[in-house]
């Protein structure tokens, strides 16, 4: 029971990461490698706020305004010379920038993982399971940052632009739709869901590292795929989907040592079978 | 009369519920030009992509020689004999244009080799490498391509581009070739210049021909029978002259 | 005539670069200056060679973007030091147990690399980079818990291992290693099956209508590769012990594709100089940078990565990049006049980053030839 809780709510986290992948990559057609090394970036923006004395509420906004400064500065200097080129030189770029991220980091903070001084919200019984009081905070905001997420799309003019771009961009630009700025904007909410995403994961783990986004970064992109990319629900599905495998997989001691490898089989297995997981759609290249 | 070459049976293709090609009945007999007309999305470009294997058919089948080919993937289908070249040129770019033929001699008999023959760099590697290049220059000359065969593909003027297209096509033996808008984007000079050429390897190579086109000239010019779709469904068939002057398709193209 | 000459010399470059570094430290060895530390760079810069073009053949030929040949060597490394030392006990010829376990593992590594060859008929481009991403990662973690191979610990190789004290043979042996790899990779590029590979890469949609089986060519690239790399992990078994897993992680791919990039896509003369480079330049860091400065050498990763592909890539740098090109600059220093897109080798701009055509690209061309071409046209009948 609380093995499937601590699923969830770790599903949220990657939901929130793999969000950010799949609209950017819905929309800029880019697999936006250096999405995971936000995460580390916002943790890295909470602990100096938190070390320099700063409120933790504080330490929340400049995590986000941070974070989303830095999305918009990468896509204009790195990408968005790109556009038009080849989608493999794009990749090779976000994992430059990847590199560049965490090497920065590591630089100016070292590679020690350094602990965070977050509130400790304690742990609560329902029944006979103990569930941590920051689960239910990630599960109960992060369902509530999907749903507006879902609506913004669905319903104001920036986020029906934004559909518009990921069917065509060539088409919607004609229609006089701003792709340029339709692009930043989606690296900017990509961004900000990212810094969500790490105040979440410090309340769980309370210490930031140079390498603390990679791995989650690459499980969200996996569950981003699982779910069918570029559809928001496919996102949150597959993200709490993986995080309840792993920690299933965890508690199961034969299991435990290969978790990694479990995940990144069943995104084998899905690409393979359904290569435009579980709620893609179907895209096919015009002959 | 002479042998019919493609004969295709009520083919067609449907995109979700939306019919495409709807029953399209074509034959064409050896050497002839045959043409495919319509207005813009009536869907030609889909019929050459059912004969090549791009897509699959719904409904219907295709024969060519009287081999049944339906079902065939679109490596099969070209070593059967039937190839095309596309309304956006697609082109190896970042490759000479000689390179670009030699790949289209890539699986004729002659210049089988081995990987490992390769690997190993034996005599038979050196051989077949000169043998394909002689092979590429001598297509190249018939489109007057021989001197650019060091360019990059893509450093080619457009209607060179197109030639070559066809160029490399050809190099892969066909029976049957299909052409789709070969003329796109030429001037009068170059399309005059193009039927000729057609007629040429029709000629040398004992070709018969389906083409796409949409200057009317052109088709007029070249064609001897043509088929003219409109909404994936057949419209008018028969000689030239007489399917370009039937009322239906008048009406097609310019309205009432 | 001299012409010819010149082609054919420009042929061997390769080969000629690899033996003169071999023959030259051969001679300072003979002299007993070699020192210990540079004979151990000698067998980095041999595996990286081998990994690095083995890396190009897929990326820069067919177009694919792998992020798992780390987990190919990996598979060399383990399986081909495990059986060399069980070899060892029966045959007494070091040289005879390298080679055969350099056989056996490239053999097994190439296995795997069919198995990750299967998705690669499927999927393209970012797909496929995060399937091999995760292949690596699984491989990585399977041997980490495999008793027989000393689980968390490693292999340790310390039987079989080439002792620098006492034993410099090493980096001759992975040296004609390297250049009997450079034999079979220029010439599967220089012939009509190379030639098959980089028109898949430029445009699989016209490759297969002229007849080319992608299937066989993908799953013989990911093959041959994915065995030059497994004997590169031999290698790395004989030099080193214990073989941990945790080299082989998604960094080092990372390093081995720095290399790639850096060198130049479809250019093995180029990738032979970078991975030599990049391996010279980790060696002097690692004995100069400590702590956290050692992330310095990622930094640089990062900016190559960045710099060299947004500059060869970017469409508006295109024109700044024709005027630096160095065939043009090389035509001003002697004077000959060249023709810009004269072009002797099979891999086009070696700067470039093959494209496989996109989508919207093609959706975008087609819009421009109905209305550039075809303006007179009524369109979907009047009514």
């Amino acid at each position: 029971m609380s093995t499937i809780f601590d699923g969830l709510s770790l599903g949220a986290i990657y939901a929130l990461i793999a969000l950010g992948y799949t609209m950017v990559y819905g929309i800029a057609k880019m697999l936006n490698f250096a999405h995971g090394d936000i995460i580390m970036v916002g943790a890295y923006a909470i602990f100096t706020t938190l070390a320099a004395g700063g409120h933790i509420g504080l330490a929340l906004v400049v995590a986000v305004v941070v974070c989303v400064v830095f999305g918009i500065v990468i896509e204009k200097v790195a990408y968005k010379p790109l556009r038009g080129s080849s989608p493999l030189a794009v990749l090779i770029t976000a994992i430059g920038v990847s590199y560049l991220l965490q090497s920065v980091a590591q630089i100016i903070f070292g590679a020690k993982a350094q602990t965070v001084s977050m509130v400790s919200f304690g742990s609560m019984k329902i029944g006979s399971a103990e569930i941590s009081i920051a689960s239910v905070i990630t599960l109960v905001v992060g369902a509530v940052i999907m749903a507006g997420l879902t609506l913004f799309v669905r319903n104001t003019r920036t986020g029906r632009a934004m559909q518009a771009v990921s069917e065509d961009k060539g088409a919607a630009q004609l229609m006089g739709i701003n792709v340029n700025r339709i692009i930043m904007i989606t690296f900017a909410i990509g961004s900000a869901l990212a810094a969500c995403a790490s105040i979440f994961y410090l309340m769980q783990i309370p210490s930031t590292e140079p390498t603390l986004g990679s791995m989650p970064g690459i499980k969200a992109f996996t569950a981003a795929v699982i779910g069918g990319i570029g559809s928001i629900p496919g996102a949150m599905i597959g993200g709490v989907l993986l995080g309840v495998v792993e920690k299933i997989c965890l508690s199961i001691p034969v299991l435990a040592p290969y978790t990694t490898a479990v995940e990144f089989a069943i995104l084998i297995l899905i690409l393979l079978v359904r290569p435009i997981g579980l709620l893609g759609k179907k895209r096919r290249e015009k002959v | 009369m002479s042998e019919i070459v493609l004969k295709t049976e009520n083919l067609g293709i449907s995109f979700g519920g939306l019919k495409a090609v709807d029953n399209v009945n074509i034959e064409i007999k050896k050497r002839q030009l045959y043409g495919l007309v319509g207005p813009n999305g009536a869907g030609k470009t889909t019929v050459f992509n059912l004969l090549t294997g791009v897509y699959q058919p719904t409904t219907g089948c295709f024969y060519l020689d009287g081999e049944k080919l339906t079902g065939k993937t679109q490596e099969q289908i070209n070593h059967k004999g039937i190839a095309r070249t596309f309304q956006n040129i697609r082109l190896f770019n970042n490759m000479s244009v000689i390179r670009n033929v030699m790949v289209g001699l890539h699986n004729q008999p002659e210049f089988k080799c081995n990987p490992f023959v390769s690997l190993f760099r034996l005599p038979g590697h050196f051989k077949t490498e000169k043998a394909m290049r002689e092979k590429a220059k001598e297509i190249l000359r018939i489109f007057d391509l021989e001197d650019e065969r060091n360019n990059l593909a893509c450093n080619l003027p457009y209607g060179k581009q197109r030639k070559l297209e066809i160029a490399r096509a050809l190099a892969t033996n066909p029976k049957l070739l299909l052409l789709d808008e070969p003329a796109a984007g030429m001037n009068p000079y170059e399309t005059e210049d193009l039927m000729h050429i057609i007629r040429r390897i029709r000629d040398e190579f004992d070709l018969t021909i389906l083409l796409i086109e949409h200057d009317m000239k052109f088709v007029s010019g070249l064609c001897d029978e043509i088929t003219v779709l409109n909404f994936g469904t057949v419209l008018a068939q028969g000689t030239t002259d007489e399917a370009l002057n039937n009322p239906e398709v008048i009406k097609a193209y310019i309205g009432e | 005539m001299s012409k010819l000459k010149k082609l054919k010399l420009s042929n061997y470059v390769c080969y000629i670069m690899v033996a003169a570094v071999m023959v030259v430290s051969f001679i300072v060895a003979q002299t007993g200056n070699l020192p210990r530390s540079y004979s151990n760079l000698l067998v980095q810069i041999a595996y990286s060679i081998i990994l690095a073009v083995s890396l190009n053949l897929v990326v820069g030929f067919l177009g694919e973007l792998s992020l798992g040949h780390a987990g190919f060597m990996c598979v060399g490394a383990y399986v081909g030091s495990y059986l060399a030392m069980q070899l060892a006990e029966v045959i007494d010829n070091k040289l005879i147990v390298l080679i055969l376990s350099m056989l056996i593992g490239g053999l097994l590594a190439a296995f795997f690399g069919f198995l990750v060859g299967l998705p690669a008929l499927r999927l393209k481009g970012d797909y496929l980079a995060i399937v091999t991403l995760a292949f690596g990662e699984i491989v990585r973690t399977v041997f980490k818990n495999m008793s027989v191979f000393g689980k968390a610990m490693g292999l340790s190789t310390q039987a079989i291992k080439y002792d620098s004290r006492q034993d410099t043979s090493l980096y001759l042996v992975s040296f004609i290693t390297v250049l009997v790899v450079l034999f079979f990779v220029q010439n599967l590029v220089r012939s009509k099956h190379g030639r098959a590979i980089t028109a898949i890469r430029d445009n699989e949609i016209a490759a297969k209508a002229m007849g080319i089986n992608v299937t066989f060519y993908k799953l013989f690239v990911f093959v041959i590769a994915a065995f030059f790399a497994g004997m590169a992990g031999v290698i790395y078994g004989h030099y080193t012990t214990p073989v941990l897993y945790s080299f082989f992680s998604y960094n080092y791919s990372i390093e081995i594709l720095v290399m790639v990039v850096l060198g130049g896509m479809a250019s093995i003369n180029g990738s032979i100089i970078a991975a030599a480079l990049i391996t010279f330049i980790n060696f002097q860091l690692q004995s100069h940078l400590s702590g956290d400065l050692a992330a310095l050498k990622y930094l640089i990763y990062a900016l190559i990565l960045i710099v060299l592909v947004i500059f060869n890539n970017a469409p508006k740098l295109a024109p700044i990049k024709d005027k630096l090109s160095p065939k043009l600059l090389f035509a001003k220093i002697t004077g000959k006049k060249r023709h810009p897109g004269d072009i002797r080798s099979d891999a086009g701009d070696w700067r470039v980053i093959p494209t496989k055509i996109k989508m919207d690209e093609v959706l975008s061309v087609d819009l421009q030839q109905n209305t550039e071409f075809t303006p007179d046209k009524p369109q979907k009948g009047g009514k």
